[in-house]
Order: structure tokens, then sequence, then C-alpha cells
């Protein structure tokens, strides 16, 4: 009996995901109810890491296999679900999932900037949104999806916050790992050109005479208007 | 002015506006026009006022900041004045357009999210049915008194048995109506909990008390109820059985009755 199959037997009548945690445990209580049986007494003190290596082969074999489920992991927790594809029928067979309304465009840029940033406090959130977001963070902390995780040692000492298990569960996420771009995102490094362009090309213009200070008349005709190309940028 | 009427767009925030606006240019952030851009976006708070919509302060500091964008760039170079302790990185048009590449992201990011919560709605578990073992026929004897409880606490109240004279007075992190929802919820989750497994997490005496004071309370109310399977075997805490009522935990509030507990029994 193979590791992958006895895991695939487990989840396939679990009542609910199961961590590798939870899984292990499992493992080492097996003897008990075999007497004698080999497999169970080798695989008693089965590793978390192994299970986990495991567990992923046999979910990678699932997805080749272009089964309509998936062996899949939520905030650590290991599952059988089924492919979105089928979801008409499934809704047809159990009625539609019971969710909380979709979340709204600001509560989505929030929930994605502290996913990304955390921890992170309010004011920093604001900065990158460039409006309050008092109410939105409020929808966000009622609907478990948001949680203070501490405080920043800066004046004032704010409240940083950070995603909940509920969050990943509630995107179908491994991991804060598996979000899309994860480490382009949790840094952004924005790039500074080389030469900046300016606000209007052409409108620094040479300034009248008597506003030229003495001896700048040669730096401000080279300054005369060039439509096409980018003035210099600024010292 | 001709007349006419424009639907209006409801923007997030002034950002949120400057992006609107960038689009509809067809250009590349790095490339925008600022000043251009300054424009139209006044012009569009203008067309706010027209329309006797709040203008938020954050679209007005935003205006201002445009407007002193531009207001320096008529001065050519040499005769701009230097701000104090403003150096190459300051440039506020730089930081303008560091502010929208960054939002930009994020503004993706919530696309990408909102992608996964609409996948996520049509994603089903499978959940088996609960199926009848021997194991869970096995009836509790529900015989735990309120000294077996405190009995147990004390127990885990030794983890936390070093004193501090001396500490930082901060505010009460845990509350016991929190830590009630905390029960409820893991006891929906697992069904049965070993009485440890309650204080796996916790921090502090003062958790432990408050985690305590929400298990006693809602055995007062009939939620849950604590069993012992056979006689030094560990506590367990199960939810109580609408039938099965025990009459154990008499009247544990006379413990519970801080101001917390008081309105959640209202």
């Amino acid at each position: 009996m193979e590791l992958k199959y006895i895991l695939e037997a487990l989840l396939f009548s679990a009542q609910k995901p199961l961590s590798t945690k939870e899984l292990r445990d499992i493992f080492a209580a097996a003897p008990e109810h075999a007497e004698g049986d080999e497999t169970a007494r080798g695989l008693k003190k089965v590793k978390e890491s192994e299970l986990e290596s495991t567990l992923e082969q046999l979910s990678k074999e699932h997805a080749e296999a272009n089964r309509s489920y998936r062996l899949v992991c939520v905030a650590g927790s290991w599952q059988f679900v089924t492919q979105p594809d089928y979801a008409p029928w499934l809704k047809a067979l159990v009625g539609h999932k019971i969710r909380p309304p979709r979340l709204s465009q600001p509560s989505l840029e929030t929930l994605a900037i502290i996913a990304y940033r955390q921890p992170i406090t309010r004011a920093e959130i604001e900065q990158v949104r460039g409006v309050a977001v008092d109410g939105v963070m409020q929808t966000l902390l009622e609907r478990g999806l948001v949680e203070q995780v501490g405080r920043a040692e800066v004046v004032g000492r704010p409240m940083t916050y950070g995603t909940t298990s509920a969050f990943l569960e509630y995107f179908g996420l491994r991991s804060l790992e598996d979000l899309p771009a994860a480490d382009e995102l949790r840094r952004i490094v924005v790039q500074k050109p080389e030469a900046l362009m300016t606000a209007d090309p052409g409108l620094a213009t040479v300034p009248p005479e008597q506003l030229s200070l003495p001896g700048e008349q040669k730096s401000a005709e080279s300054n005369s208007p060039a439509p096409d190309t980018a003035p210099p940028a600024p010292a | 002015m001709a007349e006419y009427k424009v639907k209006f767009e409801v923007f997030e925030g002034p950002l949120d506006l400057l992006l609107y606006l960038i689009k509809k240019e067809e250009v590349d952030i790095y490339e925008v026009n600022l000043t251009r851009l300054a424009e139209q976006f006044i012009e569009y708070i203008e067309t706010m006022r027209l329309l006797d919509l709040e203008i938020a302060g954050e679209f007005l500091v935003m205006a201002a900041t445009l407007m002193y964008i531009k207001s320096r760039e008529l001065l050519p170079v040499e005769q701009r004045a230097e701000v104090e302790g403003e150096e190459d990185g300051d440039d506020p048009r730089w930081e303008l357009i560091r502010q929208l590449v960054e939002y930009k992201k994020f503004k993706d990011a919530a696309c990408q999210l909102q992608a996964l919560e609409s996948r996520q709605a049509d994603v089903f578990a499978r959940v088996p049915a609960k199926l009848e073992f021997e194991r869970e026929a096995a009836l509790p004897r529900p015989d735990v008194s309120i000294f077996d409880l405190v009995n147990a606490v004390n127990v885990v109240l030794k983890r936390f048995n070093k004193r501090e004279d001396l500490r930082d007075i901060f505010e009460d992190k845990w509350t016991v109506s929190e830590k009630i929802e905390y029960l409820v919820r893991m006891i929906g989750e697992r069904s049965i909990l070993k009485f440890s497994e309650l204080f796996e997490g916790v921090t502090s005496r003062t958790e432990v008390v408050v985690t305590f004071l929400a298990l006693l309370e809602l055995i007062r109310l009939k939620q849950l109820t604590a069993v012992q399977r056979e006689p030094f075997a560990e506590i367990e805490i199960c939810r109580a059985e609408p039938v099965l009522v025990p009459a154990l935990a008499a009247s544990p509030s006379a413990e519970t009755d801080s101001s917390d507990t008081q309105s959640l029994s209202t």
C-alpha cells in the first residue's frame, strides 16, 4: 500500500479539510486499529514534510489525469474540490454556495494592499490608495478577512493589520505565497526613468530679460522651446 | 457652454480619477503630460461642483499638488526655487508618478483577487455525510463539576506561573465576548475539543482567564457542555445537546459577572 493512496482514502472520507499535522496524528494512531499491520506500523512516525510532498505528488497526478475534481490545499489544509467548470450542475444539485456578497472594488483594493504588504498600518494603506479607508476596513474586519496583528513601532504605535486564514479560504489560496505575483507586489520597485519628462514639453520658455539673473543669459537660451525633445531634468 | 449632461463616473479617490484620465489619453503612466492631466483633473472637480457632489478633501489636495507641479514647470530649471531639503528623489512629479504606478499595480491585483473570488464561488468541496461510528456512539459521562474545571484551568495556568512584578500596562487584548465567538467557532469546526486544546494558542495568564470565563459563560448559557469519558481522563468540551442538557455548572455566573458577559446574557 502506498502512502499516497492512504492519504487519498483519508481525504476522500474526511469530514473537513485536513492539515498535514492532523494527518500525521492519524498515522500515529493508526497502528492501534491494525493488529500487526506492517504498513501501519511503518508509517507510524511519518514526517509532515513527507506527507506534504506525497500530497503534492498526488495532487499533480489528479491534475494530469484531468478529472472533474482536484486535490487542493487551502489555508494549509487539504481537500477534494470540484473544478469550477462543473458549477452549473452542482448548483442544481446542492444549491448555490452560501457566500457573503461579493466584495466591492474599494474593499478588494484595500484587501490587496493588506495582503501583499502586511503587517501594515491604516495610514500606510491610505497612502497607497490616496483615500480614507475607515469604512472599508470596518467591512473587512467584520467579515473576518483581516485582523489586527500588532502595533507599529512608530510614533503613536498605530495598529497593524494582516489577513486571516478566512481570507485564504475565501479566495481558495494555499498560503500568502500563493497570491498572484506575490514577489513583485510585496515590494514594488518603481524604476525611475533616466530623464524625467517634464510636465508639459516646451512649457519652460525663456524668461523675459528682466527676470533673468545676471550671467544666466547663456543657460536660459539653451532652455528655449523644444517641442519634440524632453527638456533637461531638474538639477 | 454647451448644455449637456454627463454621466459621471464615481471615482474612488483622486488616484483613481488620475488613472482614468491617463487611460483615456492612451499613454504610458511614465509618459503622461502632467500639465494636461492637471487641467483635466480640475475640469472634473468643476463638474463635480456643478453636479453638487461633495468633493472630498483628497481631491483638493491632489488638485493643489498638480497645480504646484504645473507652476514649477513654468519656470526654467535655473530659476526654480530650491525647496529646502528637497533632493532629486523628492521631485513632486516623480513622487506622483510613483504613487500612480504603485496604485495601478494594486488595482490590478484587486482584479485578480476578484477573479479568484468568483472562481471560488464555483468550487465545491467534497463533504461526505457524517457516518455514525462506534467511537462517536460512546456516551460521555456528563458529570464534570465546576471544581473539576477550576482544577483543569489551574494546570493550564501553571504554564504561566512566573508572575511579573514589573510590567508595562497596556490595553487588554482579549475580551470575554471575543473568546466566546472563538470557542463557538472552534466547536463548530471540531464538535469535540479537549480542554487543553482550548488553551493551545494562549500567550498570557490574562488570556487563559478570559478564555476560561468565556467557557463558563457558554456552559451557563447551555451552549457547551463539559464531559469526562472516564475518571481522570482529560475533560472534553462539546456542544450541549438540547435534550440532554446536563445540570452542571449550576451558577458560574457569579464568576463571570463582568460587564462583558452581562451584556451578552441580556
